[in-house]
C-alpha cells in the first residue's frame, strides 16, 4: 500500500484501518496513472482495486460510480464518488492540496479535460 | 485403485495445529477486481475460522476439482471465510471465478512465495522455472493460529472432504 498519512477513517462502526480513498483502476491506463501521481504527490492514503480492460467486466465500477470508465475514486472522508481523471485530479488538489497546482496539473489537455469520454 | 504408482510427494514441512501461520499480503482476486489484502486482517474480520486453500495453478484439473467441490459443498456459507492461494495471475483467477460461478476469493501469488513459507510448494517436472502449491487446507483462528491442516502427500491427491469438513470444524 502507498499509505503514509494515516488520515483518520472518519467512519465509525468498524475497526478496520482501510484507507479512506478507494481507487478503481486499470493497468497501464494513462488516465489512471495520472490520478496515481496526484494521490502520491498529495501523500494521500488509498487502496487500489484493479479491474479488467473490458467494459462489460466492470460491474463493480458501474455499481459504485454509475459509469464503466476508469479511473474512479471513492472518498469515504468526504462522501465523494467521482469518475474522469481531470475531475478527480481537480477534486484531489482542491480538497487536499495546499492551493498550488502540482506538476500533474500541467498535463496538456484542455481537450482532455473537456473530454468526458476521454478516460478508459 | 489405478495399477500404477501414484507419485508420492516428500513430506511437507507445514504449520501444524497450534503453530502460528505465516502472515502475508498479496492481491486478493474476486470475480470483479483485485486489491492488496493482508491475511491477518481478513482473518481478524472473519466471523469464524478462516480456511486457507492452496491449489495448483488455474487451468489444472486439480485446481478446478477443488474449487468445484468447495462451491458445490457451499463452503462459502459454512465457513467464516474461505480464501484460496495459487500462482495464477489476477486475470486468470478472475476469469475462472466468473466462468465457474465460484463465490470465493483467491490470492494471486505468481512467485509461489506464500506456498514456500507454508512449506507446501511443489516443483513441477519439466516446467522449468515454475513452482506451484500442492493442494493444502489450513483452518486458522482469528490470530492466525492453526486449528487444523491437511496437505496432499501424493500427486494427485484430494482430501476426503467429509473428513476434512469435520477436521476444519465445518458443520
Amino acid at each position: 500500500m502507498n499509505a503514509s498519512t494515516g488520515r483518520g477513517d472518519g467512519r465509525g462502526g468498524d475497526d478496520r484501518t482501510d484507507p479512506p480513498i478507494t481507487f478503481y483502476r486499470l493497468q497501464a491506463c494513462p488516465y489512471c496513472e495520472r490520478v496515481t501521481r496526484t494521490l502520491q504527490e498529495l501523500d494521500l492514503e488509498y487502496r487500489s482495486r484493479f479491474v479488467e480492460p473490458l467494459h462489460s467486466k466492470r460491474d463493480v465500477v458501474k455499481r459504485v460510480a454509475g459509469v464503466r470508465t476508469v479511473p474512479v475514486i471513492v472518498d469515504e472522508d468526504t462522501g465523494v464518488t467521482m469518475a474522469e481523471s481531470a475531475n478527480i485530479v481537480d477534486y484531489l488538489e482542491s480538497t487536499y492540496g495546499d492551493g498550488t497546482e502540482t506538476s500533474v496539473g500541467e498535463q496538456p489537455a484542455a481537450a482532455d479535460r473537456d473530454a468526458s469520454g476521454g478516460d478508459t | 485403485m489405478v495399477d500404477f504408482d501414484v507419485v508420492e510427494l516428500a513430506e511437507a514441512d507445514h504449520p501444524r495445529p497450534g503453530d502460528n501461520a505465516p502472515d502475508f499480503t498479496r492481491p486478493l482476486v474476486t470475480d470483479e477486481f483485485w486489491e492488496d489484502r493482508t491475511l491477518s486482517t481478513l482473518a481478524s474480520e472473519a466471523d469464524g475460522p478462516t480456511i486457507l486453500v492452496f491449489t495448483p495453478m488455474i487451468g489444472s484439473f486439480v485446481g478446478k476439482y477443488v474449487w468445484d467441490e468447495l462451491r458445490d459443498r457451499d463452503w462459502d456459507e459454512r465457513a467464516g471465510r474461505v480464501i484460496g492461494v495459487t500462482i495464477s495471475t489476477p486475470y486468470a483467477i478472475t476469469r475462472f471465478l466468473e466462468d465457474e460461478d465460484c463465490p470465493f476469493a483467491v490470492f494471486s501469488d505468481p512467485t509461489n512465495a506464500v506456498a514456500e513459507t507454508y512449506g507446501v510448494a511443489h516443483d513441477l517436472d519439466d516446467m522449468n522455472g515454475l513452482s506451484e502449491p500442492r493442494p493444502a487446507f489450513f483452518a486458522l483462528e482469528s490470530d492466525l493460529s492453526v486449528q487444523a491442516a491437511w496437505v496432499a502427500s501424493e500427486w494427485p491427491e484430494f482430501p476426503d472432504y467429509d473428513d476434512l469438513e469435520g477436521d476444519l470444524g465445518l458443520e
